[in-house]
């Protein structure tokens, strides 16, 4: 079965404001955690850079012989890249859909500070159920 | 020009009836404009009971309108005088107009008479907030509760409105009940031998 290890959203300067892990693969701590954020920030801002391709908008996608990374950055620069395992179908769309979900939970809570980590209940929740459903329709497959 | 002749010519303006208006409009412009509205009035005061109270005031000139409006557009200029007609009017015609949903339910309090409960499963104003924790029982419901004693103070039946949080069984989210406790003179005067007359 396809699955997901984690989830992570950076902020437009690269801080970690949002992380979470899916089953036992690839789990980190805090640090580990804040580290690999900021690594992939650099990474993908050096990435546009030494592109060969003109107007590129950095790494979408990393395959490794362990995991796949997938990369999706919004207008403003911040970033939601999911970590799973190689071949997993979708996650483009699974991002767009954390992406949504940013937008309506966290942008439009007024107890949301921009940037900073996330803690909103009603974004963790419809997360949890979005995963899932993706889960299922992985399954169905 | 176009279009011209199909619209009747009303000699006086007070003749021509009153539009229905705009249905509906975007919930997403709603809700960054009442997050707007939360965040502003949170820089505002320096204690949560105070911006609870910001909230209702707003709501409150929000209700005042509306039951002028309502009362005009779909009453033919007559308001309810009774509390019962009242309440149902809030719980649907009001509801209906503002989030395009008549309420959940309409309850009578069980340990006071002079109580009654609007309960929402998700209000319209919640559905993208999230609390913190060091906040507590704040609801941004206190805004529709300012909206419903604008409207019944307006209609004449002065209460004290306050929203709340309930945790329902089964359910992740808990609902909001809006606790309507009306101003004992309301109760009197439904009591009262006029009112025992009118209804035979």
């Amino acid at each position: 079965m396809a699955a997901i290890y984690s989830l992570y959203i950076i902020n437009k300067s690269g801080g970690l404001i949002f992380y979470k892990d899916y089953g036992s693969k690839g789990r980190m701590d805090t640090n580990d955690s804040l580290r690999v954020a900021s690594l992939w920030h650099s990474m993908h801002a050096i990435s546009q850079q030494l592109s060969p391709t003109l107007g590129c908008s950095g790494i979408e996608l990393l395959e490794a012989d362990t995991f796949d990374l997938h990369c999706f950055q919004s207008l403003t620069g911040t970033k939601f890249f999911v970590v799973c395992e190689p071949g997993t179908q979708h996650m483009e769309a699974l991002l767009k859909v954390v992406y949504e979900l940013y937008t309506d939970y966290v942008l439009k809570n007024p107890f949301y500070e921009m940037e900073m980590p996330i803690r909103c209940e009603l974004f963790d929740i419809n997360l949890t159920q979005a995963i899932q459903k993706d889960r299922v329709a992985l399954l169905g497959r | 020009m176009i279009g011209v002749g199909k619209i009747k010519q009303y000699a006086n303006v007070l003749d021509k009836p009153l539009s229905k208006g705009k249905q509906e409009v975007s919930l997403s412009a709603f809700a960054f404009l009442f997050s707007e509205l939360v965040q502003y009035n949170q820089t505002q005061v320096d204690n949560i009971a105070e911006l609870e109270r910001r909230l209702e005031d707003a709501g409150y000139a929000v209700g005042a309108r509306v039951l002028e409006l309502l009362c005009h557009r779909d009453k033919g200029n007559r308001r309810e005088t009774r509390l019962l007609g009242i309440l149902s009017f809030v719980h649907s015609t009001v509801w209906k107009v503002l989030f395009g949903k008549v309420a959940d339910s309409l309850e009578k309090g069980t340990e006071h008479e002079d109580e009654y409960m609007i309960s929402e499963k998700e209000l319209l104003v919640n559905k993208f907030i999230s609390i913190p924790k060091d906040m507590g029982t704040f609801n941004c419901g206190a805004f529709v509760a300012g909206i419903v004693r604008g409207v019944l103070d307006s209609a004449g039946f002065p209460a004290v409105v306050t929203a709340h949080f309930v945790p329902m069984e089964g359910q992740q989210r808990p609902r909001t009940t809006i606790l309507i406790k009306f101003a004992e003179e309301v109760l009197r005067r439904e009591a009262s031998t006029y009112n025992r007359i009118v209804k035979r």
